[in-house]
């Protein structure tokens, strides 16, 4: 109803099997999926849809399952929401992750900017206020890995898959300390982050 | 031989199992038991005191918790002088016979539970009314609290050298050990000093007051009595020494023959050196290394001896438990036969057999099979395989008056009038039959022969023996002889007889009278043990039927109180424990002697039996028996028999033993009935709360957030239109999510408190969970400014953040709700070895309660009625999830007003990989 307000088109389809036909004929340009659905799991519907479309996958769960939150993330979901939702966090998110899908085309910018940090990606400095700010190589990777999915909710195992490793899944540990030591260098107040977000058991998601 | 053939031909090499279970059991016994160290020496006066305690003051010195429970410096300056500067314990003053004396204080010593206790003269017997007779028991006790006793001993005061040492020295000492408590003590110092130093010290007077020590040099303090103890004394070191080496060996299974040697078996009977024959069976049983057993048969004669040597009988076999041996009494018309039996059940190959007393009774004549042969060569006879050994005599007779041991308390079974009148009814009786069986002759005499006629008294004779026994049908058969020759033999009426060969007829009556008296009394008597076994058995029956149907712990109760009062008087009662190990006083029926229920806790805690006839406390009027299931003790049985010599008898022991133990096992198969009760009920509410829960979780939450979407979609519609309908939207969605917050919360709390909730633990930084709940709370906050300082350096800490966010996130929801608005809450950290603290504080109004511990309560809030919206779940989710993580969450006035919510979680030091820590390199 309130999708519509904004001038969207919705189609609600009740069941797996609906779902995954409606997105096959329709071609939609964002797909909103309760995890439970009646006839199956919706993880199983976004590695579904994610074998033959990249189209934005935004999730659904109930507020306790973190696991399965995680496993919809990985299976390629791009955001989650936790129930009960705010209605106007709906809408931003999906407002966000329509106008990433459009840009993903555009790579060319070799510049990232948020706050008052400027990351240039080509000459690989980071400069805040200014000032250069030093970076450990971990550091970066992970800020990197961070910006090139800004706005998606990007897990633990898939940062720690990226920035070090497949064989560094379960040290979420370094995760942590990395990332407090990234905040610490780059945010204003790192225990209210404004860019370095965490979701919490789940993973952690960069907002510009 | 028998035992021989039972071993096995072929010894294993390696270590029995059982054997080594059974040493780790007595290593994780023994690693909590305080170490025993005993001071030996031959006699008085070589030094023990003295050694012991300069071994104290090093100790003291080496900053031990030294301290002295009692001891005897027998005047001794020296010694005295060593008293200084250790802790002595006050002793205890204890009134007897208008004397005031003084005694250890065992429950001191237990309160001051000192690392070390010195606690001289190992032999000393305690006053009556002591906890314990012995003061060996006393350290056994101290012991088995965790304290390390040291102690000193002579060689004479050993249980199984006293007789031998009496033997040299002429003085016999009445205070003994047992061997074991010397063979088990952890060290033993041997303080030795040659004979004459011992005399040259006594002489200048360093071991008595010199008045003393005459006398006692002349009669003691013999020089070759002197040189014989040092010899025994040593000796007994060595051997100790040896076992010591012997359990090093076994330990380290070196080279180990294992043996399965067969035992002794002591035969303990009427003869004067009994005591000596169990005294000898220890020593040869601890030489060999085997176990021991000691019977005392007892046959139809033996059940007629007076009571006062039975009972000295029963007082040498309760010295042979105490020397460690098994004991029994067996009844049998046949010793030999029994002794064989028994000894061929339990493995037995070496017998030994005291000397007879050489007593012989009146009849033996007339039975010469039954005497010819003594028991031992009748088990022979029966038993070739058998050792038998035998004991000699000692040449004074001196025995000691072992029977004295049972003084105490010990009621004479029956009134003795009673008996008396009782025994001699028998023979008034015994002399009416004869007489109404002579009166019964006449009639018939004109009829029948003569010598039908001395059938009908031989009838007399039987019948006699048969209602009576034997004496009295001895009695019958002199009285019977007699009558037939007065009033039937020719000259009648006169004891004169005609014929010589009647002399003949009078013999062979009185003969076969007497026989047959003795063996219908003897069949009597197998007939009422028979009986009295029957009984036990129908008990036992009656008693496991009653107690398999109980249900309930009261039906146990009154059927084994009822079965047990018919078997051994009023006297007897369940005690029981309650929840807390307490036990409780029983109902006592009318008439009933108290119990004492500290007795009663102190069996039940030491998980031995107490009171009446036992080493605890004996002057109790009751016998306190375990109630010893399967599983745990379940309570103590209080008993006080009709005739207390009853508990005496090792039969009548075990008999008692066997009702425990089925009353145990009733109140335990009781106990798990109810168990499995409350497991079901327990079920079936686990199941209730369940549904419960899922109806909660999905059929409430799922239209709650449709009217929470709905109402801010409506809200959102309405923007730039009607202003108070947009707030009313709004109002509707704040109401709704304030809903679903306490549905959650109430979720929450069920799943936490059903322990349903599994933590998902990880490293993680407290940093990034306050974030995440600051994140989670904004829409709520209204723009409240909240100041998080946390330490740089605060540790990771393992922990589930989603839970560990809720309680960070109830802490600020309830600073803000209760403060007001514009004033500041801070969160801040600080890190302790182990410890992290997390404070969330606020400069509010303060704690509303004065016991902040029930902030914490469910649904518990400041102020009962208050206009802030809740119910009081929060913080006790809090605490929940706080604890869950092995924390600790408190709540405290802050200083300088408002209120510091605190918690604690635990932060173990991890090193933390080290590849974590990546050089620091400028990008490039």
């Amino acid at each position: 109803m309130a999708l519509e307000g904004e001038g969207w088109q919705v189609c609600e389809a009740e069941t797996l099997r609906q779902g995954l036909i409606d997105c096959a004929t329709r071609k939609p340009t964002l797909v909103i999926a309760d995890l439970g659905l009646p006839d199956g799991d919706g993880v199983d519907l976004i590695r579904e849809i994610r074998t033959w479309s990249s189209v934005p996958v935004v999730v659904l769960s109930a507020r306790t399952d973190e696991q399965q939150k995680i496993a919809a993330l990985d299976a390629g979901a791009d955001d989650y929401l936790t129930k009960p939702f705010s209605v106007a966090e709906l809408l931003a998110r999906v407002r966000a992750h329509v106008r990433r899908s459009a840009q993903t085309d555009e790579h060319g910018s070799a510049q990232f900017a948020f706050g008052d940090v400027l990351v240039d990606l080509a000459a690989r400095t980071v400069v805040r206020a200014g000032e250069l700010t030093r970076l450990t190589p971990i550091e970066y990777r992970l800020l990197t890995t961070l910006i090139s999915n800004a706005g998606r909710v990007v897990t633990q195992r898939q940062l720690l898959t990226e920035v070090w490793g497949p064989g560094y899944v379960e040290r979420t540990h370094y995760l942590r300390i990395h990332m407090g030591h990234l905040r610490h260098k780059l945010e204003r107040d790192p225990a209210q982050p404004e860019h370095l977000l965490t979701e919490l058991g789940v993973g952690y998601r960069f907002k510009g | 031989m028998l035992g021989m053939s039972m071993t096995t031909t072929d010894a294993p090499k390696r270590p029995d199992p059982d054997a080594l279970l059974a040493q780790i059991n007595e290593d994780a016994i023994a690693a909590t038991r305080g170490k025993l160290r005993i001071y030996f020496g031959a006699s008085a006066g070589v030094g023990k005191t003295y050694a012991m305690l300069t071994a104290a003051r090093k100790a003291k010195l080496e900053a031990v918790d030294v301290v002295i429970g009692v001891v005897e410096t027998h005047g001794r300056s020296e010694t005295a002088a060593l008293l200084d500067d250790l802790e002595l314990l006050p002793l205890r003053r204890v009134q007897y016979r208008d004397r005031e004396l003084y005694e250890f204080d065992l429950d001191a010593a237990l309160a001051r539970k000192p690392q070390l206790l010195l606690v001289d003269e190992l032999a000393h017997s305690n006053l009556d009314g002591s906890r314990h007779p012995k003061r060996w028991q006393d350290i056994e006790e101290l012991r088995a609290a965790g304290i390390d006793v040291w102690t000193a001993l002579n060689v004479q005061h050993l249980e199984s050298l006293n007789d031998v040492v009496g033997g040299i020295t002429q003085i016999r000492v009445m205070e003994t050990v047992p061997d074991h408590v010397f063979d088990r003590a952890d060290e033993v110092v041997m303080v030795d000093i040659p004979a004459d130093e011992l005399l040259t010290r006594l002489k200048a007077g360093k071991v008595y007051f010199a008045e003393q020590a005459e006398r006692a040099a002349r009669s003691f303090f013999r020089k070759g009595n002197l040189m014989a103890l040092r010899e025994i004394a040593l000796r007994r070191t060595a051997d100790r020494v040896e076992d010591d080496v012997q359990t090093y060996r076994d330990a380290e299974s070196i080279n180990k023959v294992w043996k399965t040697e067969a035992g002794i078996l002591a035969c303990i009977g009427p003869t004067i050196n009994s005591e000596q024959v169990v005294r000898s069976s220890a020593r040869l049983a601890k030489e060999l290394s085997v176990s021991w057993h000691a019977v005392y048969v007892e046959t139809p004669d033996l059940q007629r001896l007076p009571a006062v040597e039975r009972e000295a009988i029963l007082s040498v076999l309760k010295l042979a438990e105490d020397l460690q041996a098994t004991s029994a009494v067996l009844a049998s018309a046949s010793p030999a036969e029994a002794v064989a039996a028994y000894a061929n059940e339990h493995n037995l190959s070496r017998l030994v057999f005291g000397t007879s007393t050489g007593k012989r009774h009146w009849w033996s004549a007339l039975m010469p099979w039954r005497i010819s042969l003594r028991l031992s060569e009748q088990v022979g006879e029966l038993a070739p395989d058998l050792d038998r050994i035998y004991v000699g005599r000692p040449q004074d007779h001196s025995t000691r008056p072992l029977a004295k041991l049972f003084a105490v308390n010990a009621q004479s079974d029956d009134a003795p009038g009673a008996t008396w009148a009782a025994r001699w009814m028998r023979y008034v009786w015994t002399v009416v039959a004869c007489a109404v069986t002579a009166a019964m002759c006449f009639p018939i005499f004109s009829v029948v022969e003569l010598s039908n006629v001395a059938m009908v008294f031989l009838l007399g004779v039987v019948l006699v023996a048969m209602r009576f026994g034997r004496a009295p049908a001895a009695l019958a058969a002199v009285l019977n002889v007699l009558a037939f020759d007065f009033f039937f033999v020719t000259p009648r009426f006169s004891f004169a007889i005609s014929d010589v060969q009647y002399l003949l007829t009078f013999a062979i009556m009185l003969v076969v009278g007497l026989i047959t008296g003795h063996l219908t009394s003897g069949l009597r008597f197998q007939a009422r043990i028979a009986a009295h076994r029957e009984t036990r058995v129908r008990t036992l029956f009656n008693l496991s039927r009653d107690l398999s149907s109980a249900l309930q712990i009261e039906q146990v109760i009154a059927a084994s109180t009822e079965v047990l009062a018919r078997m051994f008087g009023r006297d007897v009662a369940l005690v029981l424990p309650d929840a807390s190990e307490r036990l409780q006083m029983p109902a006592l029926q009318a008439g009933q002697a108290v119990i004492d229920i500290d007795v009663a806790q102190w069996a039940f805690d030491h998980g031995a039996e107490a009171g009446y006839g036992t080493d605890t406390l004996p002057l109790s009027h009751y016998r306190y028996v375990l109630l010893k299931a399967p599983v745990r003790l379940r309570g103590v049985l209080a008993i006080r028999p009709a005739h207390a010599r009853w508990l005496h008898i090792p039969e009548q022991r075990r008999y008692i033993e066997t009702f425990a133990s089925l009353i145990a096992i009733a109140l335990e198969r009781v106990h798990f009935v109810q168990v499995a009760q409350a497991m079901l009920v327990s079920v079936e509410s686990e199941r209730l709360r369940n549904s419960l829960l899922a109806a909660l979780s999905h059929d409430l939450r799922t239209p709650l957030t449709a009217l929470v979407g709905l109402a801010e979609s409506l809200a959102i519609a309405k923007r730039g239109g009607d202003e108070s309908e947009r707030q009313l939207a709004e109002d509707v969605r704040t109401s709704a999510q304030r809903m679903n917050t306490m549905v959650n919360n109430l979720l929450d709390m069920a799943r936490l408190q059903s322990g349903e909730i599994r933590l998902r633990k990880d490293w993680q930084s407290i940093e990034e969970v306050v974030g995440g709940a600051l994140r989670s709370l904004q829409p709520s906050l209204n723009g409240r400014c909240i100041t998080v300082r946390l330490p740089d350096e605060l540790p990771l800490v393992e922990m589930d953040a989603v839970l560990m966010e809720r309680v960070f996130a109830n802490l600020i929801e309830n600073a803000c709700k209760y403060t007001p608005a514009d004033t500041p809450i801070k969160v801040t950290a600080s890190a302790r070895p182990g410890w992290i603290t997390v404070y969330v504080s606020d400069r509010g109004p303060g704690l509303p309660v004065r016991d902040a511990a029930t902030l914490f309560e469910k649904f518990t809030r400041g102020a009962a009625e208050s206009a802030k919206p809740g119910v009081g779940l929060g913080l006790s989710i809090c605490r929940a999830i706080v604890e869950a993580h092995g924390g600790k969450i408190r709540a405290s006035q802050g200083i300088g007003g408002g209120a510091v919510f605190s918690f604690d979680l635990p932060a173990p030091l991890v090193a933390v990989a080290t590849d974590l820590v990546a050089p620091m390199v400028a990008p490039a």
